[in-house]
Formats: structure tokens, sequence, C-alpha cells
């Protein structure tokens, strides 16, 4: 465990890390970014509490079981909107022109609208939410195991 | 006489290596041609309906890629899970 000062820092910037990870995933459609890289932005700030607070600290709100079971739903939803486009073809775009995520955009370089992309930002959020507990478990598994803590079951 | 003999097969291998890359990058930038980058960026905001061409491409063109990518994350989380755990288990019973 750091410093006082490193600890309250870190307190207050985990906030304004979640919402630019959040944003980034969500957006994903829109700007440069996507689930990965939303996730690994989020995993960021995970491995910044790790460093602040100790991972016996860490362990008392991030469960292990927690965490699997959230990347299973991420992977789960992922394979579930692939073979939802399966009438056409696997991975197909189902959603464009339905009310949800359909609108088409005007064609060429644009502001772009958050109401579009088909299963394209539901993916996203699938992935982001795969990728932030995945990298969350590996990291607070090395840590644990590195301090000789046990890991939570 | 045994390191010499490696020296001259690892002087082999590179020069086979680099005679097997050579073609490729003596060949000018994007040559072949390729159709499919220009339907790729002409159609993606009519046919997914996202501005964002590399996630168009990545979750709609090339998806499965994706999935195979998902599936990597998803092995490499669990072997380290396991592998972490099962030492742990180890270090208890012995």
């Amino acid at each position: 465990m750091l410093s006082k000062i490193v600890r309250t820092v870190a307190n207050q910037l985990i906030l304004f890390i979640l919402i630019f990870g959040l944003y980034v995933i969500a957006h994903g459609h829109i700007t440069p970014g996507g689930g990965f890289q939303g996730g690994a932005i989020i995993v960021s700030g995970v491995i910044m509490l790790l460093v602040a607070f100790s991972s016996k600290e860490l362990k008392k709100s991030l469960r292990e079981r927690v965490l699997s079971i959230m990347e299973s739903t991420g992977a789960l939803i992922f394979a579930a909107l692939a073979f939802a486009g399966i009438g056409t073809v696997f991975f197909y775009n189902f959603l464009v022109g339905t009310p949800i995520f359909g609108r088409i955009p005007v064609p060429g370089p644009g502001p772009g609208d958050i109401w579009t992309g088909g299963v394209i930002p539901l993916m996203n959020f699938a992935v982001g939410l795969k990728v932030i507990a995945g990298l969350s478990a590996v990291v607070l598994a090395i840590a644990l195991f590195s301090s000789g803590e046990e890991v939570e079951e | 006489m045994r390191q010499v003999t490696g020296l001259i097969l690892l002087l082999v291998l590179v020069a086979l290596l680099v005679w097997g890359v050579l073609p490729p990058i003596m060949r000018d930038f994007g040559y072949p041609p390729s159709d499919m980058d220009d339907y790729i960026i002409e159609n993606a905001q009519e046919e997914t309906g996202s501005n964002n061409v590399v996630a168009a491409v990545l979750f709609d063109y090339r998806a499965l890629d994706t999935l195979g990518e998902a599936t990597i994350l998803f092995t490499a989380v669990m072997g380290v899970l396991l592998l972490l755990r099962t030492l742990k288990r180890k270090e208890e019973s012995s």
C-alpha cells in the first residue's frame, strides 16, 4: 500500500478513467477505438488501483468468480449476436435498417450518429465486457500469486 | 568445431529466410492491387451503418477473425487462472 497522497489521487482518478473507457467502448462505431481498446483503458485503471492499494485490499471488491462470470457473459453475447444473423450468413449485420441501432449515416465523412451501426455497438459492448473481466482477472491473479495471497474462488 | 558448424548452419538458415522473404518486399507497395479495400471503403457506410470503417471490418466483414481473437483471450485467461491456482494448491499440499 502506497502513501495517502497516492491513494487519494487514485481514488479520484479512477472515475475519469472508467468514464473515458466507457466512452471509447460506446463510441466504437463512430470514432477510433472499440471494445478491445476501451477495455484495455479500464483495465489500466484497475492496475492503477492495484498499485496504489495492495492486491489484498482489491481482492475484497473484485471477486475472481464474478470476473469469470462476466467474461463468459461477454463471450456468450458475442456468439449469440453472431448466431442471430445466421438466417442470411454467420455474423450477418441483421440490425441495419431496423429501429434498433439501424440508422444509415450520410455517406462520406461526417460526425456520425450514435444510433447507427447495427450489431457493431452491441458487439463492442460484449467484447469490452470480456476484455475488462478477462484482463482484470489475469492481473489480479498474477498480483495475488506474486504477493503470496490466496486466489479467491 | 561444434560452434563453427552451428554458425554455418545458422548462416544458411538466415540466408534461406531472407531469400524467402525477398520477393514480397521487392515489389512496389500495394501490388498486386486489390479490389476488396476499395469496395469496403465505398460501401461500408451503407451496408453496416457504421461511420468507423475499421470497426465495420472488425465486427462485420471479418468478424470471424474477431471471434478467434476473443477465443485467444479466453484461452489465455483460462490458462493463467488454472496455472496459478494449481501452483497454489501444490504449495499447500507439500
